[in-house]
Parts: C-alpha cells; structure tokens; sequence
C-alpha cells in the first residue's frame, strides 16, 4: 500500500476545526485562528515528511470523536481534545507542531507580536553590546583554577 | 587498482580537517574520504522565513529525523540521550552551538584529584600549543583572563552581551556567582575572510552569513589550497589489513554506490565517538575478529555524552530571543569536585538567550505552559520573547556498558550495518544533574522568571560523543596510545573525540581539535620510524 501523501477532505475538515481549537481568532489581538484559510492552505502545502503522521493523528481524532469534529457540542469537542492530546503520543505532537509553525509564520501573526516579515539573513539584527562594568565583581573575586599534579 | 596515497583521512569533520591541514606540510599525498557534501550557505535556514520550521525536518539535529542521503541511521532506543550530529565537509562543525570552552588541567588527571575512572597518557600542558593554534586557524572570540578557566588569547573581543547577558549578568553577581563571556567560534569581526556575526539568529544549524566558524570555512580551504585531496559522497565500510596486521586501505562507496578500494600506507580515522567504533567494529577480519583495533575489547566501550540538565524561565523583560547567537555567557561555578554536593566532578553552565516564535510556540505548548483557546495569546504574548535558560553541561564518566555496538538488522543505504546506542545517566551523573537544577532554579527565581521548566537530561542532545576508542599507555585498558595511534594496528590512528579518556564538563570541539593537531604534530617528528 502506497504511503499517503495527502488528507482526505474528512481529515482537511477536522485539522481545520481541532487548528480552531488550539489557536481561535482574535479580535483583542487582531489575529486570525489557525483555521483561517490561508494558514491552512499553508499547511497542506508544506505537510510533506509529516503527512503520514498527521494524518494518523486525524485518524486518532476521527475515532475519538465518532464524528466528523466540528459536528460535536463545545463540551464534548473539548473532551475530545483533551483526550487526543494526552494520548495522542508522537502523531499528535506532530499535528500542534505543524499547527503552531505555520500560524506562527503567518504575516498578520507576526505583525500583531511586533515581529518583521523577513528572513533572518541577510539583514540580521542589532544587539547591544551591555554594559560589561557587570563583570567587575567577578573580575574582583577572582578565583583560582585547580590545579593537576 | 587505484593508486595508494600516503595517508588516508576518514571524515572531514572538526578533527579531519584539523590533522589533513596540519599534515599538508608534509607534502605528503594526503587524501580525506568524506561521506557527505560540501555545503551551500545559500540553502541555510536563516535566509528563509520558514527557517525555523526547517529544524524539525531537512535541518534536524537528529540524523533519523534528517534522513539524508549522507546521514547514516542510529539505533538510539536504549538511550535516554538521542545521538545529534552532521555528515558533511565540516561534519558538526556546521551544526554546533559554537560553545568553546576547553578542557580544564584538572580533567586530565580525575583519577590522581578524585579518584574516579582514569588519567589521561597526556596533560594540558602538551595540548596548549594546539589549542592556540587551533583558535586561530577557527577564529575565536572572547575575553582573555576568565579567573577559573585555562587561560586563552581569543583573537577576537567577545560577543555582545545583548539583553539576556545583562539580566544573566545581574543575577548572577546577586548570588555571587561566577560567569563569564563565552569564548566562542562566532567571528565578532571581520577575520580571515569570514565575515563578521550580524546576529542571525538560532545559528545552531549553520550560519549564512560564515561567521560561525566551521571547518569546510576554515581548515578545509587552507589544506586543499596545500594539495589535500577531498573526496565527497565517499562512504567507508570498512578498512582492511595483511596479513602483517597492517592497514591496506579501505572500502567504500563513491557518489553513484560503486564498490571502490582505496589503498593507503597510513589510515586516519576522524568519525567521532560512534563514527569510529562503527568502523572499527565493522572491520572484522580472520585477523582481527572483534573487530579492527580491539584486542582491548574496548572499542565501542565507555561511551560518554554529557548529559545536559536544562532549566528555564521567563522574564518580564524582553530578552534577545532568535536576534542573537543562543549562547553568550558561562560559568565555571560548579567545575571542579566538591564532595559536599553529594557527588563527584562538576558541571560547566552554558546560559541560553532566548528562542524563536514557532520554538517557543511548540516547545511551551508540550510543555503545558502554553493553553490551547481563547488564553493562547495572551500567554504566548507573555513567553515569546522573554525566555532565558541555564544548561548545566555535565561531566559524564567513563562506564564500558555505555557502548556503541553493530545493530543486528538496521543498516545504513549502501547496507553497512549501522550503529546502536546502549547507554543509561549513571547515579553520580543524576545527583549532579539535580543539583545543577537546583542552582538554575535559584538563578532564574533571582532574575526574576517564571513558569519554570525542565528538560533532565535533553533528550535531543546527544551532540557530544566520546571515549569509544579511548586513550592510554595499556594496551589491555585503551585503544590508542598517547599519541592517537591504535596498539594493534601500527599505521592506524584515532583523531577525534573517541579517545578521549574523560570527558569533562564543557563542550569537546575545541578539545578535539587541539589533539588532533597534536597528533599530527607526533606523527611529524616520528615520520622516520611512524611503524616502529
């Protein structure tokens, strides 16, 4: 049998709904949840090596759950959750990472944590060189270093 | 038949490139065989948004999870410590946090001081020639005149203290507590056409910018510039002997997995503490049986890896988060044995800045510190950005059932049987680690942080790998003698981080590399009689 390489629309439907659930939309902070159309399409496209286990996470999930996510009441969906992820091992850690690394790449996210859209390199950053008075004590102190025979 | 060149080097990691340039004077044919690629800066992380995201794919630390075509597997599950390293010319050099503290004096005689394991063949003294050079040829950083560390002359100033070295520095001194700019291999100017750190981050997984110092940067130009010859994509099985008990040469495999066999009158090996005692082990012969080198049984035996125990916490300030190299500051604290502590030996500390979003994000979220719903941003608003950490480095010591052995079924993509990793955190190393959690836990509660964690041991971070294939004047007790040569094998040499004896409480690269050009430097004065 051939590895899957992609999700069933049942599995694109709950990542959507249990994406909702770890991250929802915000207007306090002005962000979207990770359901937004936009990070999941991110996340179907970039899935790649950990398509096999997320989609064995959603599967876990569907058993769970019984039904399709979104169709269950706050409560039950929320027991669902917890379920899944205490028990839900290495797929169900994959699935919030990928979750979490592409709605923390999102540029309305990044913008509302006062974070810049770009690369690290080339530009790179500044950083104070500090105030290296700091060391005076523990130049002061001194110290010896043991010594070998 | 291809013909034979003089000397033969197995990887072109820390230690390959350090002996290939030191032996290039020579004029020697030298050849390196390397089972990895040069690498492209223009393919780093950092020159990519989605930088961070590759850490847990293409750029883990881990080879299983990297699966490379150059990387080979590990069994590592009766290991609480996961093996971490890198295959390509500069080996794990490219992938390093750039921490470069030495071994201390002290370290290399734990048995005279304390009692324990063994006392290396060799002091500091005949190393510190090398380290010197060395820091030179990698390009160091730091500030001379650290009250308890050996003694260094980095040829660049120390790296900026930034906002997590100030809130360290204040702590610290509250407690009354030593710590000091970390020498490092992050270039803070311009230096010998490396350019200087512009602050790109998380530079563990390779720098863009070549400011990080790594090997295929530094030595490797130098030595082909002096007619080393480096070969890539070439993978050794196995190296083969007479039936005089001397090295031929070796098998390996070139870059389209033809079978080839390349005669050598010396044979080096530099692959590092489970690298080495792989290739040994699976040179077995009628000759040598057990394996190449091992009449000791020792080979593969007294794995140490430095067990971490990290704590960390959040600040209300902000800290330097990913706009900085992740370690600045150490302190030599906690170093040397006081039996007091409950244990034997010591632990150096290495200090963290901070972390990236998606990081901090997934690593917080496992943790349990991060809420799914609707207080998600409110706390990831409250940790990202303010993180700051304390890893106590600890000195792992020497216990043969820690080993490196030949797993029965996993084998590597040219079907080289690959190795597996026995290995459990020895009582004296727990205690130690407890206690290292206990001083951070002061340090962080003075600094002011919060929602405190901890990570005992880290489980990914097997990065250091020593003493499979260890140093000594016994033959009965070690592998190579006190200048890197095997007691079996009289054209055979050990280089890298398998020969040390003891571990000590800092991180090796510097240590290995300045015995690698020691015994580069043994093997010139000795090249009339190097067999005798």
């Amino acid at each position: 049998m051939s590895e899957q390489m992609t999700l069933t629309p049942r599995q694109r439907d709950d990542l959507r709904t249990v994406a909702a659930m770890i991250v929802p939309a915000s207007d306090e902070y002005k962000v979207p949840g990770a359901d937004d159309p936009a990070i999941q399409a991110d996340m179907l496209a970039t899935l790649g090596r950990d398509t096999k286990l997320v989609a064995a996470a959603l599967d876990h999930l569907a058993r769970l759950a019984g039904e399709p996510l979104a169709g269950l009441d706050a409560a039950r969906r929320d027991a669902v959750a917890q379920e899944f992820r205490k028990h839900g091992g290495a797929a169900a850690a994959t699935l919030v990472r990928v979750v979490l690394q592409c709605y923390y790449r999102d540029d309305r996210v990044l913008r509302s944590l006062g974070l810049e859209l770009r690369a690290p390199f080339p530009q790179g950053h500044i950083l104070p060189d500090g105030d290296w008075s700091l060391l005076d004590p523990v130049k002061s102190r001194g110290g010896t270093l043991r010594r070998a025979p | 038949m291809k013909d034979p060149v003089d000397v033969l080097i197995i990887g072109a990691g820390a230690s390959g490139a350090a002996v290939a340039w030191s032996l290039a004077e020579t004029k020697m044919h030298i050849l390196c065989l390397e089972q990895g690629g040069w690498m492209n800066p223009a393919e780093y992380p950092s020159t990519g948004r989605d930088w961070e995201a590759k850490f847990y794919g293409e750029w883990s630390s881990s080879p299983n999870v990297r699966g490379r075509p150059e990387d080979y597997p590990i069994n590592d599950d009766n290991s609480p410590i996961k093996v971490v390293n890198y295959n390509a010319v500069g080996g794990s050099t490219v992938m390093y946090t750039a921490h470069w503290p030495r071994l201390h004096p002290s370290d290399f005689k734990v048995k005279t001081l304390d009692g324990v394991a063994d006392d290396w063949p060799i002091d500091y003294d005949a190393l510190t020639p090398f380290f010197e050079e060395n820091d030179r040829m990698m390009g160091t950083s730091g500030l001379s005149g650290d009250p308890l560390s050996p003694l260094t002359h980095p040829p660049m100033p120390q790296q900026p203290m930034g906002l997590s070295g100030a809130i360290i520095g204040k702590a610290m001194n509250e407690l009354g507590w030593h710590w000091w700019p970390s020498d490092t291999t992050v270039a803070t100017m311009d230096y010998e056409g490396r350019a200087r750190c512009i602050n790109l981050g998380h530079c563990t997984p390779a720098c863009a910018q070549g400011a990080k110092s790594s090997t295929d940067i530094t030595y490797w130009p130098h030595a082909i510039r002096a007619g080393v010859e480096l070969r890539t994509h070439c993978r050794v099985r196995e190296i083969t002997t007479d039936e005089n008990g001397m090295a031929t040469g070796v098998v390996y495999y070139d870059r389209d997995g033809v079978e080839q066999f390349q005669p050598a009158h010396v044979v080096i090996i530099a692959c590092n503490g489970v690298g080495t005692p792989r290739l040994l082990l699976n040179s077995r012969s009628d000759r040598f049986p057990n394996g190449l080198a091992n009449s000791s049984g020792l080979v593969g035996k007294n794995l140490m890896f430095h067990p971490y125990a990290q704590i960390y916490g959040y600040v209300e300030q902000p800290t330097d988060s990913n706009r900085a190299p992740p370690t600045c500051l150490w302190s030599k604290e906690w170093y040397d044995t006081d039996l007091s502590r409950g244990f034997v030996r010591g632990f150096g500390v290495q200090f963290v800045r901070g972390a990236g979003p998606v990081f901090e994000a997934v690593v917080s979220e496992q943790k349990g510190i991060l809420p799914w719903g609707e207080d998600h941003h409110r706390v990831f608003r409250k940790l990202n950005g303010h993180r700051l950490g304390f890893s106590a480095i600890c000195e792992d010591l020497p216990e043969e059932h820690n080993c490196v052995t030949l797993d029965p079924v996993l084998k590597d993509s040219h079907g080289i049987p690959a190795p597996k990793i026995n290995y459990t955190i020895s009582e004296n190393s727990r205690k130690m680690m407890d206690y290292a959690l206990a001083r951070g836990r002061e340090f962080l509660e003075t600094a002011g942080a919060t929602d405190i964690c901890v990570n005992s041991p880290i489980p990914w971070g097997g990065w250091h790998l020593l003493g499979t294939a260890r140093m000594g004047t016994d033959p009965s007790r070690s592998v190579v003698n006190e200048w890197g040569r095997t007691h079996d094998v009289k054209n055979l040499f050990i280089v890298d981080g398998s020969i040390f004896v003891t571990s000590g409480g800092v991180n090796p690269t510097s240590t290995i590399q300045a015995l690698a050009l020691y015994i580069a430097d043994q093997m010139k004065q000795r090249l009339a009689n190097l067999f005798d």
